[in-house]
């Protein structure tokens, strides 16, 4: 891939943008490997600009956190860096947005159905819980093992900040639930 | 505008933030069971991620050499802001999932009143915080209530730490100068309006939990201008002492 940007005017900036979404692509979450930073929808704007100075457009990329606290935030911002460097940009702001809010609703279909194939199971489509509201009645999720919709909260906080604790009552499998935010 | 009011504002939200996270941090390996534990993690990582938020933001007013690791690491007691409440022990599991039922429900409130703010990087900092904090204050409710109305162990436990935490709650809802001060600059804050909606909360949640709300009498404050109880020394000396033994040291 190094230098695959060489004769940057030899691109149309449709092409440019797809090219460079195809690159984000490959920038995995560290903790979820299987997600890419577009299929979390973390990537909310590409902006390129031409450089009347030199042949490399500055590009600025504006990320947002799925949590604030998130460690692998840094560690994406880093690999974006990393993929643009390789391809040959020189001119790379990463920015971050906290508004409006990262959701789950920004996941795409095809992270969903990746994570199901990992073991994780995807946030629902419609959000139900994310109020105060306490002792509520729990979410059906399904068991991305065996399918079945008979499974019961662990606990809301799990092995990282975005996902819940669940336990399959029928194959008695505990798996990691993407709970909604 | 007066921007020294507002970076003391940030100074006291962040400050808020790190020692409660940090304070919970405690707890990590230590947890009533393994579920829990992590569950009191993750709170500290959310928490300690507003703290980041907001001190960045302090920073960049601040400017100079000033950073968000400099205004965690290098600040002593006086000129923390924080609320006496997130300094004190974390005692049992009862005083701290009280604890952080009462922070958590003053965040609620505090934060949908930051989400209107003028300033537009503290509305998006609550913005963001906010879907958080739910979460955490749900948590720390069914805690709550989980022991006060459970065995007669628990209930005293919770009880004892409704006692001992009360007294540190009024200091929430007390302004300071540069925090009054600070609505000048879009930082719009009606502390009276977050008191009453923080009341109605914890009403319910005690009465659920059979504990009867305690009366308002008098009440600690201090921490919001510098005056802290023994114990955020601790802490800092502890959360500090890396830097200030290889001052600048990474790895």
């Amino acid at each position: 891939m190094t230098n695959k940007f060489e004769h940057i005017a030899d691109y149309s900036a449709d092409a440019l943008k797809k090219s460079i979404l195809d690159m984000l692509e490959t920038v995995t979450d560290p903790e979820i490997p299987v997600l890419s930073i577009i299929d979390l929808g973390i990537v909310r704007d590409l902006v390129i600009s031409p450089s009347p100075v030199n042949m490399h457009p500055t590009l600025e990329i504006v990320v947002t956190p799925t949590y604030t606290g998130c460690p692998a935030m840094d560690t994406i911002k880093m690999n974006i860096r990393l993929v643009l460097l390789q391809a040959g940009f020189k001119n790379i702001s990463i920015k971050q947005a906290l508004s409006p809010a990262w959701t789950t609703d920004w996941m795409s279909e095809k992270g969903k159905d990746k994570l199901r194939a990992y073991g994780i199971a995807p946030p629902q489509y419609k959000q139900a819980v994310c109020t105060p509201d306490i002792f509520q009645e729990e979410e059906a999720i399904q068991c991305p093992l065996c399918k079945s919709y008979h499974t019961a909260t662990v606990s809301q906080f799990g092995s990282t900040a975005c996902k819940a604790l669940y336990r399959c009552l029928d194959c008695k499998e505990p798996f990691d639930y993407f709970k909604c935010h | 505008m007066n921007t020294k009011n507002s970076i003391n504002y940030l100074l006291h939200l962040a400050d808020n933030a790190l020692i409660l996270g940090h304070r919970n941090s405690e707890w990590c390996g230590h947890g009533p069971v393994l579920e829990q534990d992590i569950a009191l993690s993750n709170i500290s990582l959310d928490l300690i991620g507003q703290a980041r938020n907001f001190y960045q933001y302090a920073a960049e007013m601040m400017g100079g050499n000033t950073t968000e690791d400099s205004l965690a690491y290098l600040r002593d007691v006086t000129e923390f802001k924080n609320n006496l409440l997130v300094e004190l022990p974390n005692g049992d599991w009862a005083q701290t999932v009280l604890r952080q039922f009462f922070f958590s429900a003053y965040q609620y409130f505090l934060f949908q009143e930051l989400m209107q703010s003028n300033d537009r990087q503290v509305a998006d900092i609550a913005e963001k915080s906010l879907k958080e904090v739910t979460y955490h204050l749900r948590w720390s409710s069914e805690w709550v209530i989980r022991l006060g109305d459970g065995t007669e162990e628990s209930n005293k436990r919770m009880l004892a730490a409704t006692d001992y935490l009360w007294n540190y709650t009024g200091e929430l809802f007390e302004a300071a100068a540069y925090e009054l001060q600070a609505a000048g600059n879009g930082i719009t804050i009606n502390q009276a309006g977050i008191k009453q909606q923080w009341e109605v909360k914890v009403k319910a949640v005690l009465a659920q939990a059979t504990i009867e709300m305690p009366k308002n009498e008098w009440m600690h404050a201090g921490g919001k201008q510098g005056q802290h109880t023994e114990h955020l020394g601790y802490i800092l000396a502890e959360m500090q002492f890396l830097q200030r033994a290889y001052p600048n040291a990474i790895w």
